[in-house]
């Protein structure tokens, strides 16, 4: 390939606040590699979601290149960057995110009507019905999300940010709001996703326990990768990343 | 993202909360409806209004022969004879702008019934279209008279209420004998009443015969006689050929004629000239078309050289038109003003829960950007949000304001017309200040940053 599928050079992002400016990424480089689950880790307001968001097409770096599937994308106009995310990137929030008042299937089948493929809206229905189906909410699809528990919401979170099928899957903190039992269902969750489908995962944590199902820990301090290590394979993944 | 997908996220979003959109809407409810309303009231009293200008004769044309004049004294209007009953039905045939007409001829001497005696203001003589033309009022009693009476020349005749006033008292006259000019008429019919005209002259001293009794029976002498130069000068055969509608020159009239009979006493010229010709055009619109058609066609009747003055005038009675259209615009004006007002009210009032919507669901519009959508997305959901929401208020709207005028119609017997142009109007302008008025909101929402939405608390 010759290219990496993620690759940041000398990424660096400063906010503006009145007549100073505080830089918050102080030239951030690094790759990943497709199929690769990565954790993001490091103390808080060290940039981690400030990096993730970058990563994610959401925020534009103030100067460096971000290169995602061999695309230069800081530099993409606002509709191509909403093209990426709907067709390449998905993304799984702290707060799950999810519109009230919306039934879960609804709320999966949202980003559906962004796409250019034109499916009907039956077929949108049916492929939410289908992606919620797979994470044990069959029978919740018409659950508003304030009659679903944290964990189901997080999945339909999840389902939401699987339906169109993307390459690529953003998490921050997604077990921040979760207790120790749903988290580790959702964890393995991911795994599952990344072994059986190739699909790249970056999660951002502040929880080694989080951070060791991934096969790579990248250590953030200070708007700076300070650590870069490769941590030994889970016992559920695929044979290893090094 | 297509169209009805759109409007269905639009929908749903507005039944998350269909308190606050319904009171949302309630200016463009109430807006729409009072137009719709007034509209519709409007349109009924104006078709009243126009109907009553209309029968104050509005719509009529008055055709007169033209001024006769013989070495530079002219004799005024009418004193030529060049009118015919044929130019009458000429014009109802082929103005199309032209919805009747009926012949007059004139006449002024005094009615007897019984001792009484009177001189009516109007003796018409005229066809049974005279009624419509003038837009008179349904007949009080009895029946009018008929195109046979006018072919026959019968002897019949309908009487204005003054005149059954002054001659009859009481009594129903209906079937009595008058005597005009010491020939005796059968009342056939009353006409209703009419009251004065534009000059204050009453309508009702009135008494209406068939044309030609009026003209070979009553007048039929001395207005010859009085015009003798003026036939004799514009002898021409085909002016004096009647038609077959017209045969009031046919010799059936009288006991046929041998040839030396007609040659040992010859019998002078009768001239079928009328008085005037009354014409009515469809609407008030038509009263300028109808004009030009008429001096056209006269002018080819009449054999009139280009360049040559007319030989009738044509008169409309366009102070009233004047007034009327202008009753109309000022109605039509002041009902747009406060339509006008009453939406911008209303589409203020969207605009500002727009806004409050917008800031509310700035989380919303941030995941939806997250996942994909376009700035475009975002403006075409808020857009079609509004309009969706003024189109649901401008629906209640209709309903509500033809609910309202209805009741008016039913409890205070106001003239309604249901008015479909004023409900195609409604829906688009309930489209248009959604768009206008959700347009603010919608932009500034698909302006957002989406990490700065996604954060917003
Ligand atoms: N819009 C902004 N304007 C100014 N400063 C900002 C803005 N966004 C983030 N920052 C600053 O950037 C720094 C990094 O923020 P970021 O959200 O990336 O931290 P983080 O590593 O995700 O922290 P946490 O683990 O608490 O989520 C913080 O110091 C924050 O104050
Ligand atoms: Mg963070």
């Amino acid at each position: 390939m010759g290219m990496e599928f993620i690759e940041l050079r000398d990424i660096r992002k400063s906010y503006v606040m009145g007549d100073m400016t505080v830089p918050v990424l102080k030239g951030v480089s690094l790759t990943i590699a497709s199929g690769e689950m990565v954790a993001l880790m490091g103390s808080s307001g060290s940039g981690k979601s400030t990096l993730m968001n970058i990563l994610g097409c959401l925020d534009r770096p103030t100067s460096g290149e971000c290169w995602l599937d061999g695309e230069e994308v800081s530099r993409l106009s606002n509709d191509q960057r909403a093209f990426v995310r709907n067709h390449k990137l998905g993304f799984v929030f702290q707060s799950f995110n999810l519109l009230p008042r919306t039934s879960a299937l609804d709320n999966v089948a949202m980003p559906l009507s962004y796409t250019d493929e034109g499916l009907s809206e039956r077929e949108a229905r049916q492929r939410a019905a289908e992606m919620l189906s797979r994470f044990g909410l069959g029978d919740r699809l018409h659950h508003e999300p304030s009659q679903l528990s944290g964990g189901q919401q997080q999945r339909v979170a999840i389902a939401r940010a699987l339906i169109n099928r993307p390459p690529l899957l953003f998490a921050d903190e997604p077990t921040g709001n979760l207790d120790s039992k749903t988290s580790e269902e959702v964890l393995r969750m991911f795994e599952q996703l990344n072994a059986q489908e190739g699909i790249t995962i970056i999660m951002v944590t502040h929880d080694l326990g989080v951070a060791r199902h991934a096969q790579r820990t990248i250590h953030v301090s200070d708007g700076l990768i300070v650590d870069n290590a490769v941590t030994a394979p889970p016992t559920t993944g695929p044979g290893g990343g090094t | 993202m297509r169209i009805h997908t759109t409007a269905r996220t639009a929908l749903r979003a507005l039944a998350r909360n269909p308190m606050r959109a319904m009171l949302t809407t309630l200016g463009i409810v109430i807006g729409i409806g009072a137009v719709i309303a007034m509209m519709e009231i409007g349109a009924g009293s104006s078709a009243a209004l126009q109907k009553t200008i209309a029968s104050m004769g509005a719509n009529v044309l008055v055709i007169r022969p033209g001024t006769a004049s013989s070495g530079g004294v002219s004799f005024g209007s009418g004193t030529t004879t060049t009118l015919t009953p044929e130019d009458s039905a000429a014009i109802l045939k082929e103005c199309p702008a032209v919805r009747n007409g009926a012949p007059i001829v004139r006449a002024r001497t005094q009615l007897v019934y019984g001792n009484r005696n009177w001189v009516p203001t109007y003796i018409y003589g005229t066809t049974p279209s005279f009624l419509d033309v003038q837009d008179w009022p349904a007949l009080a009693e009895g029946e009018p008279f008929s195109e046979r009476d006018v072919l026959n020349a019968t002897k019949v005749c309908l009487l204005g209420r003054t005149l059954v006033r002054e001659l009859f008292a009481d009594e129903s006259p209906v079937g009595k004998e008058i005597r005009l000019n010491n020939v005796a008429f059968r009342v056939v019919g009353v006409l209703g009443a009419k009251g004065a005209n534009m000059m204050g002259l009453d309508q009702d001293d009135i008494v209406l015969a068939p044309w030609t009794t009026i003209k070979y029976r009553v007048t039929g002498s001395s207005l010859s006689s009085s015009n003798q130069s003026a036939t004799s000068g514009a002898s021409g055969d085909s002016v004096n050929t009647l038609s077959n509608i017209y045969p009031g020159s046919q010799p059936s009239l009288y006991p046929e004629r041998s040839a030396v009979q007609a040659a040992n006493n010859p019998m002078p010229v009768r001239f079928a000239n009328v008085d005037q010709i009354l014409v009515a055009a469809r609407s008030a619109a038509d009263v300028q078309p109808a004009l030009a058609q008429i001096t056209a066609l006269l002018r080819e009747r009449h054999h009139m050289r280009p360049g040559e003055p007319d030989d009738f005038n044509v008169r409309d009675l366009t102070e009233m038109t004047k007034a009327l259209s202008s009753t109309t615009t000022m109605m039509t004006n002041l009902l747009l003003a406060v339509a006008m007002i009453s939406l911008v009210v209303g589409g203020v009032g969207i605009m500002n829960i727009m806004l409050v919507s917008v800031t509310e669901r700035t989380r919303e519009i941030g995941l939806r950007m997250a996942v994909g959508a376009k700035g475009g997305d975002i403006l075409r959901q808020f857009l079609v949000e509004a309009v969706v929401l003024c189109l649901v208020g401008g629906a209640m709207g209709i309903l509500l304001g033809h609910g309202g005028s209805q009741l008016v119609r039913i409890f205070m017997q106001w003239p309604v017309a249901t008015s479909p142009v004023a409900i195609a109007a409604a829906v688009l302008v309930s489209a248009s200040v959604g768009m206008v008025f959700g347009f603010y909101p919608a932009w500034k929402a698909s302006r957002l940053d989406p990490i700065e939405a996604l954060r917003y608390e």
